[in-house]
């Protein structure tokens, strides 16, 4: 009963938040007093220059960059530094890299079921099912035999977010997901996150699709120089932006495309 | 000519031969083991893990293989009593083994490191993403891909495995190869540069399809990135 109601008392506060986060890398200061909080089912944006610090933000959050101080929680745990608890709570957040990283020796069958067996302890047959579910759900059930490097970049990123979910976590972390992409790939792999979007998964978003934070975004997050400079809907920050670094960066934007 | 051929039926070459063969055959399994232990030490996210990999392999890498074969007999047996079991003989051979493999493993374990250098850092990285800690992420997602990567290292230590096994020699390990070479020597000394000769293009023999199955085996087991 007492578990219960913790369970409940931490779903209802936010699901990621980050509490006067530093780091440096020399004396470069990438992020500089950082204060987020992503609720459930909120999509996230985090747009900014190159540099500015946010696609290392986005990886904080699973400690694959560490901080210098400041804190991190998840689902109200503070992340841990090392160990089998940082394990346990990175099999929570879903994770989704800019240059996919599928496991290049396994098929992309094992690919999605590796978490979910070695991590969740499922049964190869329970986690095979799984699998095809969420390949059907991302469109690559019929290349589930192949290798990774078999496949397009597009349907190898899509693989990634299959693999992501079938962790059932409750974040999505997406570190500049179609960066690496052909533009012609680049849709299918954001009407996929849009679909996500939708169904009410919380998302955190690192891109430079503006197309996808105007769509998708219920909150966008400028960050320069590894500040938090403004945050604002997608709508309100695209069209009355406040600042003068998200001036120029979107007056660069517009004068680019 | 029936002068050379003579010393086959007077010596049994081939059975030296497969002497270290299975003297090979046991240290390679040791040093693959313990050199894998070595590298999982040597790339742990403990620091102290990592100096102890560290320590093993600068130590033993840098020291002669006849000193650790000789220490084995000497030290460990003659003044320590160290037994591996078997009779007289037997004992011989597997201290000779182990020296063998614990001399190798300081090599297997920097082969296989340079097999790790070969996975992007990426894959470490998906596989801590969804929940996988050291050893598991090793097991599934480093180690064979860094396996694949180090074949043509790893062949490279089995090929000198090969050929350091006659150093069990100086481990009173009398049958092997170069025990026997020595001892036609002493008695055959009107044929020596024939002598010689076998023994080298004996060793020629077993060593060209060890480095021609690993060439083999790293095209064909190559990651596809």
């Amino acid at each position: 009963m007492k578990s219960d109601q913790q369970a409940q008392a931490s779903s209802d506060g936010p699901i990621v938040e980050l509490t006067g986060v530093n780091k440096h890398y020399g004396a470069l200061h990438v992020l500089n007093d950082i204060n987020l909080q992503v609720t459930k089912g909120e999509v996230v944006v985090i747009l900014g220059p190159s540099g500015s610090g946010k696609s290392t933000l986005c990886r904080a959050i699973n400690r694959l960059e560490t901080i210098d101080d400041g804190k991190i929680s998840i689902d109200g745990k503070i992340l841990p530094e090392e160990g089998k608890a940082l394990a346990t709570l990175r099999a929570d957040v879903g994770m989704v890299f800019q240059s996919f990283n599928l496991f290049a020796h396994k098929s992309i069958l094992e690919n999605v079921t590796l978490g979910p067996i070695k991590v969740k302890g499922l049964k190869k047959a329970a986690a095979d099912k799984l699998a095809m579910q969420l390949l059907e759900r991302v469109g690559v059930a019929n290349q589930a035999g192949k290798l990774p490097a078999q496949l397009s970049g597009g349907q190898q990123q899509r693989v990634a977010i299959a693999r992501a979910l079938a962790m059932r976590p409750k974040v999505m972390l997406f570190d500049e997901p179609t960066s690496a992409l052909d533009p012609e790939m680049i849709n299918e792999v954001l009407d996929t996150m849009v679909g996500l979007a939708k169904e009410g998964m919380t998302m955190l978003v690192v891109t430079h699709e503006m197309g996808f934070a105007r769509k998708a975004a219920d909150r966008v997050i400028f960050m320069a120089d590894g500040q938090i400079v403004e945050q604002a809907t997608p709508h309100e920050f695209f069209t009355n932006p406040q600042s003068d670094r998200a001036k120029d960066f979107l007056g660069k934007l517009i004068t680019n495309h | 000519m029936d002068n050379y051929l003579s010393i086959f039926t007077e010596y049994d070459v081939p059975g030296a031969f497969w002497v270290n063969i299975q003297l090979t055959f046991w240290a390679a399994l040791g040093a693959l083991l313990l050199g894998t232990v070595l590298a999982l030490l040597r790339i742990s996210p403990v620091a102290s893990f990592r100096a102890i990999g560290a320590s093993y392999v600068n130590l033993i890498r840098n020291t002669p293989l006849t000193i650790i074969i000789l220490f084995g007999v000497l030290a460990l047996y003659g003044q320590l009593g160290f037994n591996l079991g078997g009779d007289f003989q037997g004992n011989f051979f597997r201290l000779a083994v182990m020296g063998l493999a614990l001399y190798h493993a300081a090599f297997v374990c920097e082969a296989i490191r340079s097999g790790v250098n070969t996975v992007p850092l990426g894959q470490a990285e998906a596989a801590r993403a969804i929940g996988l800690s050291f050893l598991p992420a090793a097991r599934e997602v480093i180690l064979p891909q860094a396996f694949r990567g180090a074949i043509v290292p790893l062949g490279n230590t089995l090929i000198a495995l090969i050929k350091n096994s006659t150093v069990a020699a100086v481990g009173s390990v009398a049958t092997e190869a170069s025990s026997t070479m020595k001892t036609m020597i002493e008695f055959r000394a009107d044929i020596v540069i024939p002598i010689f000769l076998t023994f080298a293009v004996g060793f020629v023999i077993i060593v060209i399809p060890v480095g021609l199955l690993t060439t083999w085996l790293s095209k064909k087991l190559a990651v596809a990135r």
